[in-house]
């Protein structure tokens, strides 16, 4: 049924801090299609984080092994911006605040390079403003300095705002459920299954299964120790839940991995 | 913002402003400095005795005064090399049209004729000693106020510049304030009568033209009770590759209940030196407001300050300097409460790259008797990579026991994570680091009129335009 080229290919990545020695991702493999939903589960420092900076181009981490190819395109020699132009898109689990800057500037700048055309102002404003309301943010925030004195949970939230306006063929959402009530947690998940289309792919990055009642996964993954130890479909986040990494773990144990 | 062509700000810089006329001018004093330069000057503006013994007087105490050894390196600035009087014309302008054409020219290149249509009061613009055009709107006149080159004002309003010339700055306060006061020429003069709240700014703009020029204009700001003035100037030079200089005195007085700002934005070539006091004095519950932006010159020593003279007066201080390759900005600002129930803030901004070095130096004094003051201090230096430098000398000397003192310094580098996430939405990483620094300026940029918050900005931009290596 796949036929077609996979969106995202990730082959054998090794991945480590440049000043340590042990590997943060130990030879993982993934393979994305376009209009599937991955969640990507795991315990704390197995190295989900890391995988989904690195697909964005994080400069702090040395690859020194595997391939990445994005769209057909070789994904580890593309500076970040270029990596978000060609449509990766990567909702942080931390946002960054930038003091002085308003979001209505940032992204008609973001806007323009993604879409590679000029946008005036007034114009960028009434397209910011729509992709705001749907995520329940107030036109205000347009004017607002980039995630400065946002809560966490409207820090999560301009991410999926950022990705709704971007418009990415890929999106890896890093534990963007983290720290978000079950109010915004819907409205998140609602954002993201509006955008849900045979185009475009998402990677859900998360510890708890809570997310994946909202976002229906076609391919759960289980990440450990840097690669990705197990795979299945929804079925498997809902064990997890049950019975906790610990049964996948002495899965492992008596399989002799 | 990121549509202009992208270009190397020195290439740009040379475009824009570095071009320069071949005009003859009219007289100069050739290089060096002496009496009889100082006396020549006197001379060839007609000047009355007083000003003549004044200026032979500052002559002398700028002879006996040592150059500061504090502050940035001044070892290679010659006095003997630069020329201290250059007349380019004989006519002064109340029309563009009156203005000589290669002059005009310079002025047209740098857009002050369209400014002023847009949205100035009036305009005054110096083009290396002389004063060549000076205009203030009808409206305006009407109502009194006074808006010429300094030169004119001792000439017309000899009483009224008498009373005030040299009594906020006398020659002795420093070294560079006695030479501006020997050889001083052009520069503006601003009386705003009781009352009167001139709305939009009033612009000068400062243009050094000539090789080894030296432009020392004097400019002098009077508001009287209850009045408002915002005063703006701007400047700009060829690039040479010898030194030019840059020594300028503002004196500003401003009565009860009157308030002024003076915004500068200082965008002299790399080979200028710019050492500049501005000082002014703030009566009863009057408010006096610099806004200083540097973001040109080689070397900068500027500390605009205020002397809070009577309870209820205020004093803000307002600075962003961006010190590039090769630049050291040494700028800060002085406030001195000399009497109770006095207030005063000083933000300073600094932005250092390259092998730039950005220096805050400031003083906070308050005097006995100057009970209930109150002043804070914030100093911000943002540092784009590892080589640039900022530091900070905070002074503050308190001789009263009721008041409140706030000082607040962080020094923050661009991070990489910041960097980073501005990237990941499509932001090239140079636009990144513009969207940055333009953010940390804005408390700055946001208290300047529109179009000079964006000419702020633009330079800014120019700065760190190839600036990703």
């Amino acid at each position: 049924m796949n036929e077609k080229k996979p969106l995202l290919e990730v082959r054998n990545l090794w991945v480590k801090l440049p000043d340590e020695e042990a590997f943060i991702l130990r030879g993982l493999g993934l393979t994305i299609y376009a209009g599937e939903v991955h969640a990507l589960m795991g315990p704390n420092g197995s190295g989900k984080s890391t995988l989904a900076k690195v697909l964005a181009g994080h400069p702090g981490y040395e690859i020194t092994e595997g391939e990445v190819r994005f769209n057909g395109e070789n994904l580890l020699e593309m500076e970040p911006d270029e990596r978000a132009r060609a449509g990766l898109f990567l909702a942080f689990q931390y946002p960054m605040e930038v003091p002085g800057v308003t979001i209505a500037n940032f992204l008609r700048l973001a806007y323009q390079r993604r879409f590679q055309k000029e946008v005036k102002y007034t114009e960028f404003y009434k397209i910011l403003l729509q992709h705001l309301k749907r995520l329940e943010m107030d036109a205000s925030f347009a004017a607002r300095p980039v995630n400065e004195g946002f809560s966490g949970g409207e820090k999560k939230r301009f991410e999926i705002v950022q990705m709704s306006l971007l418009e990415p063929l890929l999106a890896v959402l890093d534990e963007t459920d983290s720290g978000l009530d079950i109010d915004a947690l819907k409205i998140v998940s609602n954002g993201v299954n509006a955008m849900r289309s045979p185009e475009r792919a998402f990677l859900v990055i998360t510890h708890y299964q809570r997310i994946l009642n909202y976002i229906t996964p076609d391919f759960v993954h289980v990440m450990m120790e840097g690669r990705i130890v197990r795979s299945g479909d929804a079925q498997l986040a809902l064990m997890l839940e049950e019975k906790g990494y610990d049964w996948v773990r002495s899965e492992l144990v008596e399989a002799g991995v | 913002m990121a549509q202009q062509e992208i270009l190397r700000l020195d290439e740009d810089y040379v475009r824009k402003y570095g071009f320069y006329d071949t005009l003859k001018p009219v007289f100069e004093t050739g290089k060096g400095l002496s009496r009889r330069v100082v006396e020549e000057i006197s001379y060839q503006k007609g000047e009355p005795k007083w000003m003549r013994d004044f200026r032979l007087q500052a002559y002398e105490i700028f002879l006996a005064k040592p150059m500061p050894t504090w502050g940035p390196d001044l070892s290679k600035l010659n006095f003997d090399e630069i020329v201290y009087y250059i007349k380019p014309t004989d006519r002064r302008g109340r029309s563009w049209d009156e203005v000589p054409e290669d002059i005009k020219r310079t002025f047209d290149r740098l857009g002050i004729p369209e400014w002023e249509r847009k949205f100035l009061a009036g305009v005054g613009a110096q083009y290396d000693s002389e004063v060549i055009y000076h205009n203030l709107a009808r409206q305006w006149e009407e109502k009194g106020v006074i808006f010429v080159d300094t030169d004119t004002a001792v000439r017309e309003y000899p009483d009224l510049v008498r009373e005030y010339f040299g009594t906020i700055i006398p020659p002795h306060d420093n070294k560079f304030a006695a030479l501006n006061s020997a050889v001083w020429s052009g520069g503006s003069f601003v009386y705003v009568p009781a009352g009167v709240h001139v709305e939009i700014p009033l612009q000068a703009y400062f243009r050094i033209n000539a090789k080894n020029a030296g432009q020392f204009e004097r400019t002098l700001i009077i508001a009287e009770e209850g009045s408002f003035v915002h005063y703006v100037e701007g400047c700009t030079a060829p690039v040479y590759a010898e030194s030019a200089l840059h020594s300028a005195v503002v004196e500003i007085i401003v009565k009860p209940g009157a308030r002024v700002r003076y915004t500068t934005i200082q965008n002299w070539s790399k080979d200028v030196y710019n050492l500049v006091t501005k000082r002014a004095v703030a009566y009863r519950d009057a408010v006096m407001e610099w806004v200083d932006g540097n973001i040109g010159s080689g070397v900068t020593m500027k500390y605009p300050s205020v002397f809070l003279m009577e309870p209820g007066a205020r004093g803000e201080i307002l600075s962003v300097a961006f010190a590039g390759d090769g630049q050291h900005q040494d700028t800060g600002g002085k406030v001195i409460h000399a009497a109770p129930f006095t207030s005063s803030r000083i933000t300073s901004k600094s932005i250092s790259k390259g092998t730039g070095r950005a220096s805050y130096r400031g003083l906070v004094q308050v005097l006995e008797g100057a009970h209930h003051s109150k002043c804070n201090v914030e100093c911000d230096a943002l540092l784009l990579d590892e080589q640039a430098k900022t530091d900070t000398y905070p002074y503050i000397e308190i001789n009263e026991k009721e008041v409140t003192i706030g000082h607040e310094a962080r020094v923050s580098k661009v991070s990489e994570e910041q960097l980073f996430y501005l990237q990941s939405r499509g932001l090239k990483k140079d636009e990144a680091l513009t969207l940055i620094v333009s953010g940390f300026i804005e408390p700055l940029a946001k208290q300047l009129p529109m179009e000079y918050a964006v000419e702020l900005n633009r330079l800014i931009e120019l700065e760190m335009e190839g600036s990703v290596g």
